[in-house]
């Protein structure tokens, strides 16, 4: 018989001394989990329609130069500002340039030409679509959710999945619990003279509300708060020396890796970071979207110098609703396009790689003349990630209609 | 009559003082005494009646407005509210006299508060230096800083949500400026945003869809936000993707595409690629005069795209130049694609997050019948038996700003719209006026719900109970009195701020709370409940987030 931790505590009416005061074979079994050495996946959504022509710009293609008079990053060893050499066709954006050590350590891929089989140029379709998992159709609940919803869940349950950020993502709707926050600091009731009598209070309130999703979210909230109270992740410092940027992204990382670190079962993490929606003076090697890179890949790369010999254990990836069309328009910006790329990062990577067929940017190439076309399905790298990293069986019911079985890249290493 | 006559000038004249008649309609003429809304025959207790209408088109119900609308009934209440300039609204009028940047233009907030990159070059400091600019901003006063316009905006925003006795008025700005948003993040909006909500929004929200469309359309924050200021007629050469190095000209269909998409037709209404990029060809030149000193709109013929277009099947002939855009809008407020999803967003806002078929396609009619009368549509959703049924009532979850200002509204309190109330609702996820995409914030209560929110909702509760929001105050104490128990208070409050009396459990679980809480007497005795944290537990209570 499965015992679940939370009847266990409700019924044995353990649950109003907190886990705070929990006796130690509680402690013991949150301590168990650490020997199942459970793998972890972080999810980071660029929202806004990344352009993956810049991040990973095709240094090697005549035509990209061409078509981005003003916004093309210079070919690898072509002065100051000028792509960093990843193969003979692609080059990293300078701003990216903490990801290179990463990169050449063979722990990070590009699978790059990413989009879905029934794109659209609608920011919040695309996102819609990408998060639900289900091209061309809203589905009712997330990807990542749909995930966990299959799979024997160990205890405790409340971190299997945590949004940072303060509104749950799309992927993350569904029947399996999910918790977001804005912060690791901001989560915390403040009671006042209250103490513990008024979580208690707000506990037996939502146990009773009549609506259903308030009270499954107090259920979650209220266990959450208890394990997070016990784990004191304030005072957990940032390891070897991990420099985050002082920016949203960086900081939301800092958290993930406190949870990872506090070992409270956490399963996946999603965050995301906007401003990649750049119609007007996109900038080069700088400017805006320089800005945006440097705090994506300086938040990644300290996220992984901060997990150290963890991050075996932690797979990353990035996804963006769309690229960004191939010619520059004329505010030296770029509109809505198709295709653009994920970084897919961590321990058992089969990095140093750009992953995907590569057409080029000739116009009969293009996607209706002006986008880059989708080469791989964006449910491939994520089905692989899912069935690889995380070691999920079942992806029919996430991903229903994708046969993942004939799209595998070799993402990771046997 | 006479009074009201006398009531009319003194709001006029506070308005025309404060600089924000100009914009505004003339004032109707009252219509005679009775309300003309029919409303249909419900099942529900007038107490059900008054929360579901002051809960959907009010902040929640506040002493004031409860007293109001029992003592006139539900039909005139909300007849009223349908007319405006039939309030007066002078005790908020006054209030808002203290942040004088509401009534300046945009031209002159950038003469009041510089772009710090203009002060800097004005010092002689290099902006793009980091120490340079650490060293301007300590120089500048706070309230000198161009962060200041916002601060005062979103104190307006609060001030008119919580004491406004124009409620459905406040209700439907928000809900007209998120549907055409635009956020202080993006560049130049800052300066601009005053001036888009009292001209382009506020002026229009009883009018018809298309002035608002037009108002927008026009606006200088709009052209900014969405990039239409600079998008221009395609060069010669820059259609085989060899744009001249250094140029600026060519098309940007940011703001055609959520035209068609977010403002009118919706993602499925039928357009394609192709019509986005005509109607982006029909909007170049409309754009802004000295974005960073002036700002107005200018309408800039040498950007125009002189060809011929065709949007929707429409043909629009040759060197139409500015009237392109206009007929765009034409054509878009009058399409019926554009009806059904104004009146499907609208009964969201006011139904039910899954809109009734049925209340759609009749609200769609009369956008299509009246010429997008928006009073017409609100009147037809207030009227309609899907608002008064049951799955209605108490359905929605109030949005972090709904959740926030009906705590205030409910325990009789006041604000000035200091930063914290404003910080407190962004913990839940609404930063007001910096909704970085142009959806806006969603409506639904999926993307409120969550751990994270229920957390910083129970905490605001309990900290505006306490008074522990600066700048905003509350009246706990009114609802009690001294002599009575804690099962009287329990009682009081609960009635107070849910708007009837508590279950059972919920009592039991407050009567524990405050037990333990105040701890007993010298004498073995209990204390009777501490007001303020009841009020706390019950606006933190899931009851409560839902309206």
């Amino acid at each position: 018989m499965k015992v679940d931790r939370r009847f266990f505590l409700k019924s044995s009416g353990l649950a109003m001394l907190g886990l705070g005061f929990a006796p130690g074979f509680l402690s013991r079994a949150v301590a168990a989990r650490t020997a199942a050495n459970k793998k972890i996946l972080l999810a980071v959504f660029q929202r806004g329609g990344a352009d993956g022509l810049s991040m990973v710009p095709p240094v090697g293609d005549p035509e990209y130069y061409a078509l981005r008079p003003t916004l093309a990053i210079a070919r690898p060893g072509e002065g100051e500002g000028a792509a960093l050499k990843l193969d003979d066709t692609f080059g990293l954006h300078p701003a990216l340039s903490s990801l290179a050590p990463l990169y050449e350590a063979g722990a990070l891929a590009i699978v790059h030409a990413v989009g879905s089989p029934k794109p659209t140029r609608s920011h919040f379709d695309a996102q819609d679509f990408m998060e639900g998992g289900i091209p061309g159709a809203l589905a009712p609940d997330g990807w990542l959710n749909r995930a966990l919803q299959n799979e024997a869940a160990n205890d405790p349950r409340a971190f299997r999945a945590v949004a940072l950020q303060s509104n749950l993502p799309r992927s993350l709707f569904g029947s399996a619990p999910a918790v977001a926050m804005g912060s690791v600091a901001e989560f915390k009731l403040r009671t006042g003279r209250l103490s513990d009598a008024g979580a208690r209070s707000f506990e037996a309130l939502y146990a009773s509300a009549v609506d259903v999703a308030l009270r499954n979210t107090g259920n979650e909230t209220f266990e959450a708060l208890r394990l997070l109270e016990k784990a004191k992740l304030d005072e957990m410092p940032v390891q070897h020396g991990a420099d985050y940027p002082n920016s949203p992204l960086g900081r939301r990382l800092q958290d993930v890796a406190r949870l990872i670190r506090a070992d409270i079962g956490l399963e996946v993490a999603a965050t995301d970071c906007g401003g990649w929606d750049t119609h007007v003076g996109q900038g080069a090697a700088q400017g805006q979207l320089a800005a945006r890179l440097k705090e994506l890949g300086d938040s990644l790369a300290a996220f992984a110098v901060d997990l150290g010999d963890s991050m075996a254990d932690v797979c990353v990836v990035t996804m963006t609703e769309f690229g960004r069309t191939v010619r520059e328009n004329g505010n030296r910006g770029t509109d809505h396009g198709t295709a653009s790329l994920m970084f897919v990062m961590g321990g058992g990577v089969r990095g140093r790689r750009v992953i995907g067929q590569w057409r080029g940017l000739r116009e009969p190439n293009l996607f209706e003349g002006r986008d880059l076309a989708m080469a791989t399905d964006f449910r491939a790298v994520l089905s692989e990630i899912l069935a690889s990293h995380l070691g999920i069986s079942r992806l029919a019911p996430v991903f229903p209609g994708f046969d993942a079985s004939k799209a595998s890249l070799h993402l990771f290493n046997a | 009559m006479t009074r009201l006559t006398f009531r009319f000038f003194t709001s006029a004249v506070l308005a025309a003082t404060s600089g924000c008649a100009s914009n505004r309609a003339p004032l109707p003429v009252p219509s005679p005494a009775g309300a003309s809304i029919a409303l249909p025959a419900v099942k529900w207790t007038e107490q059900q009646r008054v929360n579901h209408v002051l809960n959907r088109l009010a902040y929640g119900p506040s002493p004031d407005d409860l007293e109001l609308i029992q003592r006139m009934g539900v039909a005139a209440w909300i007849d009223r509210q349908m007319h405006p300039d039939w309030i007066p609204d002078d005790a908020v009028m006054l209030k808002l006299r203290a942040l004088p940047t509401l009534t300046l233009s945009t031209a002159e907030l950038y003469a009041r508060f510089p772009p710090i990159q203009v002060q800097a070059r004005l010092a002689g400091l290099n902006p793009a230096n980091s120490d340079d600019r650490e060293t301007l901003l300590q120089a500048i006063p706070k309230e000198d800083l161009p962060r200041q316009i916002p601060i005062e905006l979103i104190a307006a925003k609060l001030i008119r949500a919580v004491e406004s006795k124009r409620q459905l008025q406040e209700v439907l700005v928000d809900f007209w400026f998120n549907h055409f948003n635009v956020s202080v993040d993006k560049g130049q909006v800052k300066w601009m945003v005053t001036s888009y909500e009292r001209d382009a929004i506020r002026p229009h929200v009883f009018g018809t869809f298309r002035e608002l469309l037009g108002a927008t359309a026009h606006h200088p924050a709009m052209l900014f936000y969405l990039d239409n200021w600079q998008s221009s007629r395609e060069l010669p050469d820059a259609k085989q993707g060899h744009a001249r190095p250094g140029g600026r000209m060519g098309l940007n269909e940011n703001y055609a595409r959520e035209l068609l998409e977010l403002h009118t037709m919706g993602v499925n209404g039928g357009y394609t690629q192709t019509d986005v990029r005509e109607v982006a060809r029909c909007f170049t030149g409309w754009s802004i005069d000295m974005p960073r000193y002036i700002g107005d709109f200018v309408y800039r013929d040498r950007m125009h795209d002189k060809n011929s277009k065709i949007v929707l099947g429409t043909f629009i002939a040759p060197r139409g130049g500015q009237d392109d855009g206009e007929r765009i809008l034409d054509l878009l407020a009058t399409h019926p694609s554009t009806a059904r999803f104004i009146a499907t967003k609208l009964i969201r806002k006011f139904v039910s997050d899954e809109p009734p078929a049925s209340l759609v396609e009749k609200v769609a009619r009369v956008f299509l019948d009246t010429g997008g009368q928006l009073p017409s549509m609100y009147v037809a959703i207030f009227s309609s038996p899907e608002f008064w049924s049951d799955g209605s009532y108490a359905a929605k979850t109030k949005t972090p700003l709904e959740y926030a200002v009906s705590a205030v509204r409910a325990l009789g309190g006041t604000t000035s719209g200091e930063p914290p109330f404003a910080g407190a609702i962004e913990r839940m996820g609404e930063p007001l006026y910096r909704s970085q995409p142009p959806t806006g914030f969603p409506e639904s209560a999926e993307a409120w719900v969550n751990a994270g929110a229920v957390v910083s909702r129970i905490n605001f509760g309990l900290a505006l109970a306490a008074n522990r929001v600066p700048g905003t105050k509350v009246d706990v104490p009114r609802y009690i009195k001294p002599t009575q128990s804690s099962d009287e208070r329990v009682n009081a409050l609960a009635t107070a701020i849910l708007g009837r009396a508590p279950e059972e459990s919920t009592r039991n679980t407050l009567r524990q709370a405050v037990a333990s809480a105040s701890g007993e007497g010298a004498h073995g005795q209990q204390r009777p409940a501490d007001p303020m944290i009841l009020a706390g537990l019950l606006l933190g209570s899931p009851e409560f987030q839902k309206q």
